[in-house]
């Protein structure tokens, strides 16, 4: 917060349209940049399937859990696959894991 | 020394934030410095750069005409006759039947890197036809924006066209900079459009009513040696372009007002 934000605050007065500005476009990107990348949802779909069989055969997953989602930061997609582990295939309780692949 | 050899696509998305201005101003400033420059309308729909260079009644061929072996390429190039180091190639012209493909275009930047040290291509608005022709011919680019919403937004799909197409470096222009209006918060600030479309800042460009009428009377600003706040801000960025080490301008210093010290001390973060 600047200055001119706390004296706009105390006055009751609307914040600087800069701020207004710089926030409903990052909301907007965030949007764009997403539509813009090329993986569908069935794509999507498809990939968390096979990439849940893989760690399935190594790992007990908690199905329930399981988010596998693309977020974008900095002009960068990133795929990122959180999968809680119930235990591993020899017995042992592991704690939660999160893994990440970027694209 | 060896020649310099580079192809720099001047583009925006959004129409009218000032991409022809900035490459009449930098082909005059890069030709100043001694450098051959040339300078490419590939905006053959709507050509201006002719008319900002005050070259207008000068055209005779295109670079359509080089293509088909209506003319040779130095028969087709407009030298500038006050900064003799600088030519302008029309793409085409309005009347044109059979637009330019990408490949046309990529023959004529090679016919014209061989033979230049900087080619600037101005490049139309919009992400369509006339923005890929453009595209195909360039090594890098240069993002021109205005600090305002939609003007970043359509850069940053340009941006992500660019990254897509092996174009590098991108390098970002911001133009019409308002350092009153900065300063109040009440437009965008350089860092903010920086970093939302995450680019190496090339330069900006203050709003200034001299552009105006230098485009009146046909002569860029960087022409006349005339000192105004885009003037200078055109130079800073033709040197950055050459390599040379000189800082971006700051906004916050070119208001030296009383007014405008005492905003900026309001934009003091305080928690
Ligand atoms: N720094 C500046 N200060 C004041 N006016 C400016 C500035 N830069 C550009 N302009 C004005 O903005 C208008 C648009 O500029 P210009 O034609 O260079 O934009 P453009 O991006 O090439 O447009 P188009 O997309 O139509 O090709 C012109 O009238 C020009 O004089
Ligand atoms: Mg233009």
């Amino acid at each position: 917060m600047t200055l001119r934000d706390l004296i706009n605050k105390l006055l009751g007065r609307e914040t600087a349209s800069a701020n207004t500005a710089r926030e409903r476009l990052q909301l907007v990107l965030a949007h764009d940049r997403v539509d813009m990348s090329s993986l569908s949802t069935d794509l999507l779909d498809k990939m968390r399937n096979e990439i849940l069989n893989v760690v399935a055969k190594y790992v007990e997953i908690d199905f329930d859990e399981v988010a596998v989602s693309l977020e974008t930061e900095d002009r960068m997609t990133a795929l990122v696959a959180n999968l809680p582990i119930k235990r591993t295939i020899s017995g042992e309780i592991k704690f939660k894991n999160i893994e990440k692949t970027n694209k | 020394m060896a020649k310099t050899n580079r192809t720099i696509l001047i583009c925006s998305g959004k129409g009218g934030v000032g991409k022809t201005t900035l490459t009449a101003n930098l082909g005059i400033a890069l030709a100043n410095s001694g450098a051959s420059t040339a300078v490419l309308d590939a905006d053959f729909g709507l050509r201006n750069l002719d008319l900002l260079l005050g070259l207008e009644n000068r055209i005779i061929y295109t670079a359509q005409d080089v293509l088909d072996n209506n003319c040779r390429l130095d028969q087709a190039l407009v030298r500038h006759k006050q900064e003799p180091n600088l030519a302008l190639l029309p793409a085409g012209d309005p009347r044109m039947l059979d637009w330019m493909k990408p490949d046309d275009m990529k023959k004529i930047s090679n016919l014209l890197s061989e033979k230049f040290d900087y080619v600037l291509i101005d490049c139309p608005a919009g992400v369509e036809d006339g923005f890929k022709n453009a595209l195909a011919a360039s090594k890098e680019a240069i993002v021109v924006t205005n600090p305002e919403l939609s003007a970043v937004r359509d850069a940053d799909r340009v941006v992500g066209i660019l990254n897509t197409c092996d174009i590098d470096p991108i390098q970002l222009v911001i133009n019409r900079v308002r350092p009153t209006m900065m300063a109040n918060q009440e437009m965008l600030s350089v860092e903010d459009v920086t970093s939302i479309l995450s680019l190496p800042l090339l330069g900006i460009v203050l709003e200034d009513e001299q552009v105006i009428i230098s485009t009146n009377r046909g002569e860029p600003l960087t022409l006349s040696g005339k000192k105004s706040p885009a003037s200078k801000c055109y130079s800073n960025i033709s040197q950055r372009i050459r390599g040379e080490d000189v800082p971006v301008i700051d906004p916050n210093k070119e208001s030296k007002s009383l007014k405008d010290k005492f905003l900026k001390l309001m934009q003091t973060k305080i928690f």
